[in-house]
């Protein structure tokens, strides 16, 4: 089995989010940037694919050469080939195209995406590339196993799950669930020193149109005091819910 | 030419978010000088759409769409929009939607816009605020595509009644076995819970609890105010609760008219995640807790002390407000 890891070069989690250039340009001045959470599961899934069933795991994300050192993490993870469309990322259906091709090249038989990338959390790129390969497309996915030709899966959905069959070539949007927290890889000296030797292979961009554009950004209004109430006063709080919030 | 809305139900009957995601395709429509056309799939009293400016309802009734197919469903609504002539969809962003969205959109040759929380500008090309960096900002985003596809964020816009006289149409799409690429073979849906999606209110604990076995009180509470239930990452991460309850930037984001963060301090993932809920209030014992910071009203005590007083004040008020 050929596997496709989609990743995204994404601010940590607990980054501070400012804009330059007039509100138009996320401010990346000291912001560490790691693997999209929700690929980070995909990623570690894959590797299980990798170890139990012997497939093959290569990944592939849209960037410039500023995402090479997340691309290295994957490969000292384990992923076996790196490929690296040189263009800046613009919009969910330029990424979609680029992968698209990737994928379509390389005849996978599963994609693995992660359910939304967590700055622009457009939440579109894995269902629109399983669109525009002619794949089977399975999103918010917690759980995924493959026998042959078959997959079987369990979504997440509102208020509970579903079980999904279907069959390859498949994408997926994964997220938290697909493997435990406890499971993700993290690199070992010995991944990153062979990691230093494998294929990173940097792909020309079809150069996709875009369908949308984020001219500019602002940050929400700060927030008023909190207001405090005392343990022993719990009407005072029903009562500022119910007439000052409205909220019961 | 027409706004097309798709409107949700679930067991035949209009979701909430469905009302809601027709009061913003009405305010395009008026923006735009058009009328609304709903698609609904499988509902059977689609009459109250009228009292949110809808004009006109595609009824489709299929036992083959009983239960949600993204790529079905997207075809429904591509051929609902090609036959309307509308340049802009509307839809919700519940899990299902946005599982399809990304489809249509690629159907219809669509620019796809999630998480929009107010109505679009029109004045120098096709633009709509949206939330970005998981509610840590807001992103002005253009759409330049013919075809435009909004996702409303849950609870942005509101109800906003605009009372119109509502014509039905039977809708027959055509469906290939193409169409049917997944099979579901279950689905494992708490009926007695309200989800976080379709929630107005959500009580969220954390590790303050202690252990699952305090989450009595916690489940009682969300009984009292028809509220979903929710938790902290390192919860779920303990198993202490489902994935499927984990409020933040990796879990679920909860745009609530009401949240309830009990022995939560509020690390900066989960802050992002719930800050689009209208009303916050924190129960925590430590007062330097970050959520103080980040809610509107705060109470510092002890949960164990507090909830069950809560719960009884609550039960009250309701009884002498019902």
């Amino acid at each position: 089995m050929k596997i496709l890891v989609c990743i995204s070069h994404v601010p940590d989690t607990t980054s501070k989010i400012n804009f330059v250039d007039n509100d138009t340009k996320f401010d990346t001045n000291g912001v560490q940037f790691v693997i999209n959470p929700n690929d980070e599961f995909g990623l570690t899934r894959a590797m299980w694919f990798k170890e139990k069933q012997g497939a093959t795991v290569d990944i592939v994300t849209v960037g410039g050469k500023d995402t090479e050192p997340t691309i290295r993490k994957c490969l000292a993870i384990g992923a076996d080939t790196a490929y690296r469309v040189d263009t800046e990322p613009l919009d969910g259906f330029q990424v979609a195209k680029e992968l698209a091709k990737v994928a379509k090249d390389g005849e996978y038989d599963l994609v693995i995406a992660g359910r939304e990338s967590i700055d622009y959390n457009g939440g579109m790129v894995p269902g629109m590339l399983a669109k525009l390969i002619g794949a089977n497309f399975i999103n918010t996915c917690v759980s995924l196993d493959i026998e042959g030709e078959t997959a079987t899966a369990v979504r997440e959905m509102d208020g509970g799950k579903e079980t999904i069959k279907t069959s390859l070539p498949l994408v997926i949007g994964g997220q938290k669930g697909l493997v435990e927290e406890s499971d993700l890889k993290i690199p070992n000296m010995r991944g990153i020193m062979m990691a230093r030797k494998k294929p990173l292979n940097i792909i020309e961009p079809l150069s996709s149109k875009t369908h949308t554009e984020a001219k500019s950004f602002r940050k929400p209004e700060p927030k008023g005091e909190v207001t405090l109430i005392d343990a022993d006063n719990l009407d005072e709080l029903i009562d500022l819910l119910h007439n000052e919030a409205k909220a019961i | 030419m027409s706004i097309l809305v798709y409107t949700e139900s679930e067991n035949g009957k209009l979701k909430k978010a469905a009302y809601e995601v027709a009061s913003y395709a009405k305010g395009i429509a008026d923006l735009m000088g058009t009328s609304v056309t709903a698609v609904t799939v499988n509902a059977e009293n689609v009459e109250e759409l009228s009292q949110y400016g809808v004009d006109k309802v595609l009824k489709v009734s299929s036992d083959k769409l009983s239960k949600f197919n993204a790529d079905a469903y997207a075809e429904v609504i591509t051929q609902a929009a090609k036959k309307e002539d509308s340049k802009v969809v509307v839809i919700s962003q519940s899990a299902n939607a946005k599982y399809m969205a990304p489809l249509l959109a690629v159907d219809l040759e669509a620019g796809y816009v999630s998480n929009a929380v107010k109505l679009p500008t029109l004045d120098e090309g096709f633009n709509v605020e949206r939330t970005a960096f998981t509610n840590k900002a807001f992103s002005m985003t253009s759409i330049s595509t013919d075809i435009k596809v909004l996702g409303l964020s849950n609870n942005s816009y509101g109800l906003k009644e605009n009372e119109s006289s509502l014509t039905q149409e039977e809708f027959f799409p055509e469906l290939t076995d193409e169409n049917f690429g997944i099979t579901v073979e279950s689905v494992d849906k708490n009926k007695d819970k309200v989800s976080i999606a379709d929630a107005e209110v959500v009580i969220s604990a954390g590790r303050g609890m202690k252990g699952p076995e305090n989450w009595g009180m916690i489940e009682e509470l969300a009984g009292v105010l028809n509220a979903a239930t929710a938790c902290s990452k390192p919860v779920s991460d303990m198993g202490w609760r489902p994935h499927g309850e984990h409020v933040g930037q990796t879990g679920k984001p909860v745009a609530t008219n009401l949240y309830i963060a009990i022995g939560i301090s509020g690390a900066i993932q989960h802050l992002a995640g719930i800050s689009a809920s209208k009303n916050k209030v924190v129960i925590n014992t430590d007062p330097e807790a970050p959520f103080f910071k980040a809610a509107d009203y705060g109470i510092v005590g002890d949960a164990f002390e507090v909830v069950p007083q809560l719960i009884e004040k609550l039960k009250e008020f309701k009884a002498n407000n019902s």
